[in-house]
């Protein structure tokens, strides 16, 4: 067992803090109160170094960055709170297209994608399939030369302020769902895409995309007709190694040890002096620290070229699931004081901690549900039947 | 970094799951559990196997290896429930060989024909009160007020029957003798416990889970496979989640502790606290999903259960254990004494 850095890594992630201390702070993150997660300065700034397209291979165009610095950027980011949504998909997207696209999708789109020029958004879920994603029914039809796609897509999030939606359709209903899928890169400036907002229950707001009679030459398809499963397998090899999600919890926690040791209550007493605020906050801090080993143990599988599965499942579901016990137990701790919004100027650090406890829930259900991964460790690690 | 054990100590762990497997059944742990808590027998057989003096130094009959080969010993005698105290005597071995001056009886403990143990907590008067193995072991070691002392000559203790029947007894100080370890030097020494006894219930966790799937796998009810219900498999997948989490973060604390990493001290208080509770639910599921007959003494799982439960109490209240940690990390609570 060695769980130290290489020393290269241990520069990298010098580097990646410098960078962080010159680009960001916490005001930037004042455009995102509209419910758009994306601070397009800071996005400009990782497109500059090279770190969008980090973790794609060298000889795909990308960074050549290892799994180990990967989780070193996606960690410091994390960290300093710093949205990590737009570089995920952008990273993913260029994968794919490195690996699955056409000539001219390689040749146009990626560059854009890994200067930042453009975003993308993910269009797997539909309004009647999201855990079971392979049952997408959004239908992609050839006709003549041209594709004829439609459909509907329920949280294609961000696709208000991108230009391309990576687009799971059906172009084969009767074999089983897997072997009738295909992937499409789909410009939003296509005529017949209907972009609704979706507000959800945090700042956040998400889309439905709705896709009416669009025609797409075959040079946006991505991957092999009917090969779409492939094309996903790739998004899950790369969001395994750059994903985020492991790191929620620290600026919550930072907070609300902050407001614990800074608080007085009407009594004189402080929080942080109460045993059971103490033992709540110790506690989370011990789940971070779980949380940090099943990162680099990920990154470490990763980095050994090792396929896996079944530790990302189990990552998910440990940082999520005490993510949103550290929201509420810190968000608890603040009593009324905690329910101010980051609308109210006496709200404590912005109202960070209220706006993570009404995000939290999303970070259970997005990305694989806790159900999800629990079957994945259920069948696959401890070999139990599958039950459905 | 390397986040799963090299080949080398895929190597170790093989011969001792064998070694375990083969001389520690759970025959052995129960027939152990009648005595003393303590099985002679095994510990010679694990003596012989060089266990107790593998991770001291050369130049004192040991081994010469890291505190990472033996915590992979320590997981599979968690595993197997072994009813010998490798881990008390371990660390009592080190932190002599650490202060110096003892070493004819370190080499005793190196080889394994002298038992030792430590006091986990301070002695009140002349006695010190449940000692972890205090019943079989023939010199123990203990600390109060900065003064760390080794305790020799006298009888082991009667064994008090309790939870998970560990060798516990008071064990009355007689003639101490100081030795070169002040407090930090102790608590060290209290944190190569804490760590090593983390692994060690990951081994517990590990083999409880196992004990359980196996049995869900078997037994019909409403006739299926009762394995086949999501409602046990999401309960033994949190289970596992949780013994995974436990193993990479009890596995640093020990690789904190080798390599002198800041924060090892912390790493290990959190391992074991993380570590105990993964047990205890993994336990807890276990014998839950073995409905009526995880509760009969006939089967094993109630074993684990129990162990699971008795370890960390040895070294107090887990509430004063979160205190500790909190107390290092927030400061010490305003206004108290």
């Amino acid at each position: 067992m060695d769980f130290s850095f290489p020393p290269e890594v241990e520069a990298f992630r010098a580097e990646v803090k410098a960078f962080l201390a010159e680009n960001f702070d916490e005001s930037m993150l004042d455009v995102t109160h509209d419910g758009t997660m994306h601070v397009p300065e800071l996005h400009a700034a990782l497109a500059a170094e090279g770190w969008l397209a980090g973790p794609v291979p060298k000889e795909l165009g990308g960074g050549g960055r290892t799994a180990l610095e990967s989780i070193v950027l996606n960690e410091e980011m994390q960290l300093a709170r710093a949205p990590i949504d737009a570089m995920g998909v952008t990273v993913i997207t260029a994968a794919i297209l490195m690996e699955h696209g056409s000539d001219h999708l390689k040749e146009t789109v990626v560059p854009a994608l890994l200067n930042g020029e453009a975003l993308t958004s993910f269009g797997y879920t539909e309004p009647e399939s999201g855990s079971d994603v392979a049952a997408a029914a959004t239908k992609a039809v050839k006709d003549g030369d041209e594709w004829v796609i439609n459909g509907a897509k329920m949280w294609t999030t961000m696709a208000h302020i991108a230009d391309y939606v990576i687009l799971l359709t059906r172009t084969n209903p009767d074999v089983p769902k897997h072997k009738g899928l295909t992937f499409f890169l789909v410009p939003f400036d296509t005529p017949g895409i209907e972009i609704q907002p979706v507000p959800t229950m945090a700042t956040e707001r998400s889309n439905a995309t709705f896709y009416d009679d669009v025609r797409l030459s075959d040079d946006w398809r991505v991957g092999e007709v009917n090969g779409g499963w492939a094309v996903m397998k790739t998004a899950l090899k790369y969001e395994r190694g750059i994903a985020g999600g492991q790191f929620m919890s620290p600026p919550v926690i930072h907070a609300g040890i902050d407001w614990a040791t800074n608080h007085e209550r009407a009594d004189g007493t402080r929080p942080i002096d109460d045993p059971a605020v103490r033992e709540r906050l110790i506690r989370a801090q011990i789940d971070v620290e779980v949380c940090r080993g099943f990162a680099y143990h990920c990154a470490d599988l990763a980095n050994e070229g090792a396929m896996f599965g079944v530790e990302g499942s189990m990552t998910k579901l440990f940082a999520s699931e005490t993510f949103k016990r550290h929201c509420r137990e810190i968000h608890d701790m603040m009593g009324a004081e905690g329910l101010l919004t980051l609308e109210s100027p006496e709200a404590h650090r912005g109202g960070l901690i209220e706006e993570a406890l009404r995000h939290s829930p999303v970070t259970t259900i997005y990305g694989g549900t806790s159900e999800i991964n629990r079957n994945m460790v259920a069948e696959g690690f401890l070999g139990l039947p599958r039950a459905r | 970094m390397r986040t799963r054990y090299s080949e080398d100590e895929v190597a170790v762990r093989d011969a001792f799951f064998d070694f375990f497997a083969n001389e520690c059944p759970t025959t052995t742990v129960r027939a152990a559990a009648e005595g003393t808590g303590f099985d002679p027998a095994l510990w010679s057989s694990l003596a012989a196997m060089g266990a107790p003096g593998m991770a001291l130094p050369e130049s004192l009959g040991g081994a010469g290896a890291a505190l990472t080969d033996l915590a992979v010993v320590a997981d599979v005698a968690g595993a197997h429930l072994a009813p010998v105290p490798l881990i008390e005597h371990a660390v009592t071995a080190r932190a002599l060989a650490r202060a110096g001056g003892n070493d004819d009886l370190v080499a005793e403990l190196a080889e394994g024909s002298t038992l030792a143990t430590l006091a986990l907590r301070p002695p009140t008067g002349d006695t010190a009160r449940l000692v972890p193995a205090g019943a079989v072991a023939d010199v123990f070691l203990h600390h109060c007020d900065g003064v760390t002392s080794i305790s020799q000559g006298n009888a082991p203790g009667a064994k008090l029957p309790n939870t998970a029947d560990l060798p516990l007894a008071h064990r009355v100080i007689s003639d101490p003798i100081a030795i070169d370890l002040d407090a930090d030097g102790w608590n060290r020494t209290v944190d190569e416990w804490r760590a090593l006894t983390a692994v060690a219930y990951v081994g517990l966790a590990k083999r409880a889970i196992e004990i359980g799937v196996a049995y869900t796998k078997e037994r019909f009810q409403f006739g299926v496979l009762i394995g086949t219900f999501q409602a046990l498999q999401h309960g033994f997948a949190d289970a596992a989640t949780s013994v995974e989490g436990a193993h990479l973060l009890a596995q640093r604390a020990i690789w904190a502790l080798e390599t002198d990493q800041p924060g090892a001290s912390r790493l290990a208080g959190m391992a074991l606290l993380f570590a105990a509770e993964s047990a205890r639910f993994a336990a807890d599921r276990s014998v839950q999903y073995h409905g009526g007959y995880g509760f009969s003494e006939e089967y094993d799982i109630q074993l684990y259960h129990r162990h699971a439960t008795a370890w960390i109490l040895q070294l107090g209240d887990p509430a004063a254990e979160y205190a500790r940690l909190a107390d290092a990390e927030f400061g010490p609570v305003r206004g108290a004494a």
